[in-house]
């Protein structure tokens, strides 16, 4: 069973490998060849699930142990694979939903030229997560961390003959990078404090509790910086909207599902460090509700429909953060709810790519509505995962949601009741932005316009090649929440590995219910009120200053800009003006006192026997006036 | 009269002798002004002689003459291969090392 | 033999004679104004001479200082030997060449003053110091003949000094050999090759020869071809070089033309008749210059 494990990660490997080295002649077959590989990918995942379902709780995690990378004295660094119920989720996350995208781009890239390509970076993408979950040290954690990272980069900047995704995958890259950086300071600092950066050793409550507070404290936050990056959080959160540049199935698969829920990942993983350290996870926490505001405004405000659900995932994976933040209470129902948004978001970005395949690559939903009509299969499954993500009792997301509301009541005190009020609010505006977005894209009027090259849209459904994933997505999106909480089953499944906590929130779990779903019924028909009965101007209205800096991200580029470019800029100028004028100074006038001089002696170096006769003699004169000055002495 | 006095005459010849070599440009005339100081360096190893009352003053002048013969004569071969590459005695005009 | 033992009684005293000092202040300025000759004369051949005086002068002062061997030595070897050969080069590279002293090279002149100065008041200075009150003389050095004496240090004491000279004199010969010898890169052309190349070149006739009209040393003046003008290859390129070419008079052409005229009006021809007509006539007509063999040699004669 172990080599299975090495097997998952190698297929989608092996696939990237081929088709990025294969050449043109696998331009035919290549992208069945990475959806066959991604498939096994979810075979192996499947066989090992079941294998693991067969066994006690306790017995569960497998090991598989495949080379040591760097065996040093006093620096073990192992490639090697840990599969517990944490890992299996996100195998079976990964793989699933992952094959799931495959199938559907086969239909969505089917005219680009440069299929073969995408399918590579898929694989590749998918190889990379795969080892970023399964890994068993927090080193080869971060090659699979970087791995994602260079694939998300890839695919964001795939139609890089477009300015604007070149940009936008460098911003990501860039972004990134800051976050990496983190982590890198956090492997650092637990090499340094524990001598070993394995999970083993790393990820023990006594060992971790050896380590002073301060220590914790910094590699906690650290991380929690790695997973802002990675996952697109406040203060790193700039790069996810513009990574919508790249092709849907991308957003759908990376920017939604499963690469951006990566750091969430880490923050559970590394649970055993964030439990010793309540500043940290405080942190943890505020980061998570500020980003779970800050992506809903943001959502409220677009108007392109992928932009829209960007602010959407970065809003629903503060949720995931926010929960995480809370500790053992937590863990469980951010990693479910991590399961159902990859489920309900997938299948929104899947949707939102047949809406735009069927209106000429058209983003803004202002040109959208009455595509009901046109596009069945669309409106259905992307109406159940509505439905999902808004949290309509009995779906997905109400029960993953609630439990969350109630975790973030459950902290207790003040700090309770903020964020119990701050999930309350976001599940309002979840409900509110999502509406707005269904009321815009399937229902009114039809306010079709013409594309750049003049083409009128002719919507229609997409290929089955495109809709079986979408309707399997919404499958999950309606049934997954309902199965992992009957009998709190995900708890206890993932209760060996996180841990379960209980504690009383001051409303019972029927008020949460009922207050989620009042919040949420309020929202919608705030969208209704706004969107459903009026009809929709094309263009959108000035708004007020907030739907303003909304509309602008909430001002984020330009926050960074003011507090961080320009800064650097300066700085970088300033250094380059020193540089200039200071060091070059000090090179330049090195060089050119001695290009002086040489000039000077080269003089002396005429060629002239008689010149050399001359020194020659003075030499002689001053040897002779030496000889007698000693003798005078 | 001192017998010194064929020392500073000596050293006048020489100092002579030295500045010619400065001044002139005339590859043979330099090559004279040479000898000149030779043969005052010679003159001060025979003044040197006679004041110490032994030989070997003057069996150095001897090999300064005989050494200033193969001076001479290999002196004059380059003078002569540098007319024939150059077409001129002048020691300005040989400041290259190559044509 | 005699004035030897005598010069060796001289040298034997431990101050100098009269006659000796005598013989000093006469001598050591001619030396000196030597030394000066041979620095400043503008024409190398005169400074050679210059320097021929000085080394006799130099010579008599090594006799009187009783060493006679060298003395003899300097005045057959270097005056005889070694100044004939900067003559011969001298002759060789050119002897009437007039070498300009006006200095080319920036500061030169100052600082070789300044280093002469400074070499000559050091050297005098350091002398005056070191001057030494008494003499031994080398009465008893020369007791057996001088010249016996330093056989006798030479092939003793000096001996390998001595045979290193040696080696040292046959390598300077060899390499002065090497030096000046020119290789030959080239076949050595047969006389059918070289006949053949002359037909090839512009001048399939001896080249003219030089001197016609000459007023004196014909060799350097150009011959003049039929149409009066100077051929320039009539004359030797290594005078040429040097540039020691005269150039023909205006007014030995004149004379010429007039010359033409007589002969032309003793004969009773037209007076409009060219120069070249005439010369034609007198030469031949192969179509060569004049050559100047009696002419030139009368031309020569008068100009003395």
């Amino acid at each position: 069973m172990e080599s299975l494990i090495g097997g998952l990660v190698a297929a989608p490997l092996l696939g990237a490998a081929v088709l990025l080295t294969g050449g043109r002649r696998l331009d035919r077959s290549g992208h069945w060849l990475g959806t066959a590989l991604a498939g096994l990918s979810f075979v192996f995942a499947a066989v090992l699930f079941f294998d693991m379902l067969g066994k006690d709780a306790e017995e569960r995690t497998l090991t598989s142990h495949l080379f040591s990378w760097v065996p040093v004295e006093g620096f073990q660094a192992d490639v090697a694979f840990q599969l517990d119920q944490l890992s299996m989720t996100f195998v079976l996350l990964v793989t699933s939903v992952g094959s799931l995208i495959h199938l559907y781009s086969v239909g969505y890239m089917a005219h680009d030229e440069r299929r073969r390509r995408f399918f590579g970076y898929l694989n590749l993408f998918m190889g990379a997560m795969l080892l970023l979950v399964l890994a068993d040290n927090y080193l080869l954690l971060y090659v699979g961390w970087e791995g994602v990272g260079l694939a998300s980069f890839l695919l964001i900047g795939f139609w890089q003959h477009k300015p604007s995704a070149a940009t936008a995958a460098k911003k990501a890259f860039i972004v990134n990078r800051v976050g990496d950086v983190g982590l890198a300071i956090a492997i650092f600092l637990m090499f340094t404090t524990f001598g070993s950066f394995a999970f083993s050793a790393v990820l023990d409550e006594q060992v971790a509790a050896g380590a002073g507070q301060a220590t914790l404290t910094g590699i906690g936050l650290m991380l929690l910086l790695a997973a802002c990056g990675k996952s697109a959080q406040v203060p790193l959160q700039s790069w996810l909207g513009d990574a919508m540049e790249g092709p849907t199935p991308v957003s759908a698969l990376i920017h939604a599902a499963t690469m951006v829920t990566a750091g969430v990942y880490l923050v559970v993983r590394s649970a055993d460090i964030f439990n010793l350290t309540p500043d940290a996870q405080l942190v943890v926490t505020i980061v998570g509700a500020a980003s779970l505001l800050f992506g809903a405004f943001v959502a409220c405000a677009k108007d392109d429909i992928k932009k829209s659900l960007a602010g959407s995932t970065m809003s629903q994976i503060g949720y995931m953060m926010l929960a995480a933040g809370l500790g053992p209470i937590g863990y469980v129902f951010a990693i479910m709810h991590l399961v159902t948004h990859g489920f309900f978001k997938a299948g929104l970005f899947l949707g939102a790519g047949s809406v735009m395949h069927a209106m000429n690559d058209e983003v803004d939903m202002r040109r959208y509505g009455a595509l009901r009509r046109h596009m069945p299969v669309t409106f259905v499954t992307f109406g159940l995962a509505y439905l999902a993500i808004i949290g309509f009792p009995g779906l997905s997301g109400f029960f993953s949601k609630d439990e969350i509301i109630y975790a973030a009541f459950a902290k207790g005190g003040t700090q309770g009741w903020i964020l119990g009020g701050v999930t309350l609010l976001g599940a309002a505006l979840t409900a509110y932005y999502m509406t707005r977005m269904m009321l815009l894209t399937f229902f009114g009027e039809k306010r079709w316009q013409p594309d750049a090259a003049g083409r009128e849209p002719h919507p229609h459904e997409a290929p089955r090649v495109m809709t079986i994933p979408m309707i399997v997505l919404a499958v999950g999106s309606v049934g997954a929440g309902a199965y992992f909480s009957l009998g709190e089953r995900f708890a206890h499944w993932l209760e060996p590995v996180t841990g379960l906590g209980h504690e009383e929130a001051p409303l019972s779990h029927g008020m949460v219910s009922l207050a989620a779903t009042a919040v949420m019924l309020i929202g919608v028909a705030g969208a209704w009120a706004q969107y459903g009965r009026r009809p929709v101007p094309l263009v959108a209205p000035a708004g007020r200053w907030v739907t303003r800096a909304a509309r602008r991200d909430l001002l984020q580029d330009d926050f960074n800009h003011a507090v961080l470019v320009r800064p650097g800029n300066y700085l970088t100028r300033g250094l380059v003006y020193v540089d200039h004028k200071l060091v070059d100074g000090v090179v330049n006038g090195t060089a050119a006192a001695f290009g002086g001089l040489s000039g000077r002696l080269r003089r002396v170096q005429n060629g002239f026997a008689r010149s050399y006769a001359v020194s020659m003699f003075g030499g002689a004169a001053v040897l002779v006036a030496a000889t007698l000055l000693m003798r005078a002495v | 009269m001192s017998p010194e006095n064929y020392l500073y005459l000596s050293a006048l010849l020489f100092t002579i002798g030295a500045c010619g070599v400065l001044i002139r440009r005339n590859a043979i005339v330099v090559f004279m002004c040479i000898e000149l100081m030779l043969n005052a360096a010679n003159l001060a190893l025979v003044a040197f002689s006679r004041m110490h009352g032994n030989l070997d003053g003057q069996i150095a002048a001897f090999f300064v003459m005989v050494v200033a013969a193969a001076e001479v004569v290999v002196g004059l071969a380059i003078i002569v291969m540098l007319y024939r590459s150059r077409h001129s005695a002048s020691v300005d005009d040989a400041s290259l090392m190559k044509l | 033999m005699s004035t030897l033992a005598a010069m060796s009684a001289l040298a034997a005293e431990t101050s100098t004679s009269t006659g000796e000092a005598a013989q000093f202040w006469i001598l050591a300025p001619l030396a000196v104004a030597g030394g000066l000759g041979t620095v400043l004369m503008r024409r190398a051949v005169h400074s050679a001479l210059c320097l021929a005086g000085t080394m006799v002068l130099l010579a008599l002062f090594y006799l009187a200082n009783g060493a006679y061997f060298l003395g003899v030595v300097q005045i057959v070897v270097y005056t005889g030997a070694v100044m004939m050969l900067f003559l011969f080069v001298l002759m060789l590279v050119g002897v009437s060449q007039v070498d300009s002293l006006k200095e080319t090279l920036k500061g030169q002149r100052l600082l070789a003053a300044l280093c002469g100065l400074g070499l000559g008041i050091l050297l005098i200075a350091g002398l005056g110091q070191a001057s030494v009150a008494t003499f031994t003389g080398l009465a008893a050095a020369n007791e057996g003949g001088n010249v016996q004496a330093l056989a006798t240090l030479l092939f003793t004491d000096y001996v390998v000094a001595f045979e290193v000279t040696g080696v040292l004199l046959t390598v300077a010969a060899m390499g002065a050999t090497l030096l000046t010898h020119r290789e030959r890169i080239e076949r050595h052309k047969t006389q059918r090759e070289q006949a053949e190349e002359r037909v090839r070149k512009e001048w399939v006739t001896p080249l003219p020869a030089p001197g016609v009209y000459a007023r004196h040393n014909a060799v350097d003046i150009p011959a003049l071809l039929p149409d009066g003008t100077p051929s320039e290859v009539s004359v030797s390129p290594t005078l040429r070089n040097r540039g020691q070419v005269r150039e023909v008079h205006e007014q030995a052409l004149a004379d010429l033309a007039a010359l033409e005229q007589r002969t032309a009006d003793y004969q009773g021809r037209p007076r409009s008749l060219p120069a070249r007509a005439g010369l034609g006539e007198r030469t031949g007509d192969d179509g060569r210059p004049p050559a100047g063999g009696p002419a030139g040699i009368a031309e020569r004669e008068d100009g003395r």
